[in-house]
């Protein structure tokens, strides 16, 4: 006999409602936990910079304790990213250290500013590893 | 503005009807790509609210979030039931086909063995929360040494008796969390732990010291259940809460790192 663990959930068409969990109906924390990839979010052709990422989990971190800390988590993560394509990966700037992009804390109260602030970060990197 | 390409899993096949009726997380119909022998479960979303710019928006609005996260889930859960799969990050986006088919090509060593680690197996999530403190002992419990000074002292040497009784309770709840983890291991093809879950988010009053998940055959799925409930018994002054089957998500990662 196969034993079907998805047996007992039901799905509804509209995709709102699915309780995967046969004890339970799934509590989004759990889910977030799972999909979110501890706290990263992983895009395949389409970037989310480090700096967004960090805004983001951040205030996930007021809900969700599953986010490591942006250090963690922030380290090379479009080098290690396998859903990353070859060629949006070409497209990120040469030479970017990880390490410059970390967060000053007034970005993480600014999220306007976010993108210049990646860019400068990633300025600084570059002429880091360059000097 | 053009349509972007949501990734929910990836398979190597399919059984005739397996995406009919789901709805992908902007609603659109879900459909495959396939390529190098694997087949990616897609949906439509349109650029202006997954696309770069728009997605970093709307990733901060937690209500967007769970909108996304369920929906996701749902088309996941979904074909897990049935198939075996690599369920896909949240917010895996590709601008077109062709970049799912490059994608798919590239790491189609690594989704195999990924494939390979999980078939025929489900994850399952146990959480262990610890007692709430008891309220503080009265000061009999600290025996008062033969050179115990002043009322000052005393107190001193009561603080710190309590200080150090709650730091061997938490120890030792550490220690069982610990130990509990390793036995349901033992029942499981892979396990790994996530961080505990905030008191906010748990909604319990107890703290978590254990959030585990388990990649467990389907077959051993009532032995995992037993064993859960004989740790639940041997453990009384600690909670263990059981969730699943889950898609594998958390054993989803290629050359997962052991925890």
């Amino acid at each position: 006999m196969r034993q079907n663990p998805y047996s007992d959930s039901a799905l509804t068409s509209g995709g709102s409602r699915a309780p995967a969990s046969g004890y339970q109906p799934a509590n989004l924390g759990d889910i977030l936990e799972r999909v979110l990839d501890r706290g990263i979010v992983i895009v395949g052709d389409i970037r989310v910079s480090l700096l967004d990422i960090e805004l983001l989990t951040i205030k996930l971190r007021l809900v969700i304790a599953a986010v490591d800390t942006a250090r963690q988590m922030g380290i090379d993560w479009w080098e290690h990213d396998p859903w990353l394509t070859s060629h949006a990966r070409e497209s990120l700037p040469p030479g970017t250290s990880p390490e410059a992009l970390e967060t000053p804390k007034e970005a993480l109260e600014t999220p306007k500013e976010t993108h210049e602030i990646t860019k400068e970060a990633r300025d600084s990197a570059r002429e880091a590893r360059r000097g | 503005m053009g349509d972007g390409v949501w990734l929910h899993a990836i398979a190597r096949d399919l059984e005739p009807g397996a995406i009919d009726g789901l709805a992908g997380v902007a609603g659109g119909t879900v459909r495959t790509v396939a390529a190098a022998a694997l087949v990616a479960v897609a949906s439509p979303v349109d650029l202006d609210q997954f696309g770069e710019e728009p997605l970093r928006r709307n990733l901060e609005d937690l209500a967007w979030l769970e909108r996304v996260a369920r929906a996701h889930h749902a088309v996941v859960a979904a074909l897990a039931r049935a198939h075996t799969v690599v369920p896909v990050p949240l917010a895996t986006v590709y601008r077109d086909d062709a970049g799912v088919r490059a994608m798919l090509t590239q790491r189609r060593g690594d989704l195999d063995a990924v494939l390979d680690r999980v078939a025929g197996r489900a994850e399952w999530g146990v959480k262990m929360y610890a007692e709430p403190a008891a309220p503080a002992q009265s000061s009999h419990d600290v025996p008062a040494g033969p050179r115990a000074g002043g009322p000052g002292l005393a107190y001193l040497n009561r603080r710190r008796a309590q200080l150090s009784a709650d730091e061997e309770r938490w120890q030792r709840a550490a220690d069982e969390a610990e130990a509990t983890h390793a036995a349901l291991a033992e029942c499981a093809a892979a396990a790994r732990r996530h961080p505990p879950q905030d008191r906010r988010l748990s909604g319990r009053a107890e703290p978590m010291m254990l959030n585990g998940a388990y990649l467990v055959d389907r077959r051993s799925a009532d032995r995992f259940a037993g064993l859960v409930a004989s740790q639940a018994a041997s453990h009384a002054e600690l909670h263990l809460e059981l969730t699943g089957p889950w898609p594998p998500y958390s054993f989803a990662a290629a050359d997962e790192a052991p925890p």
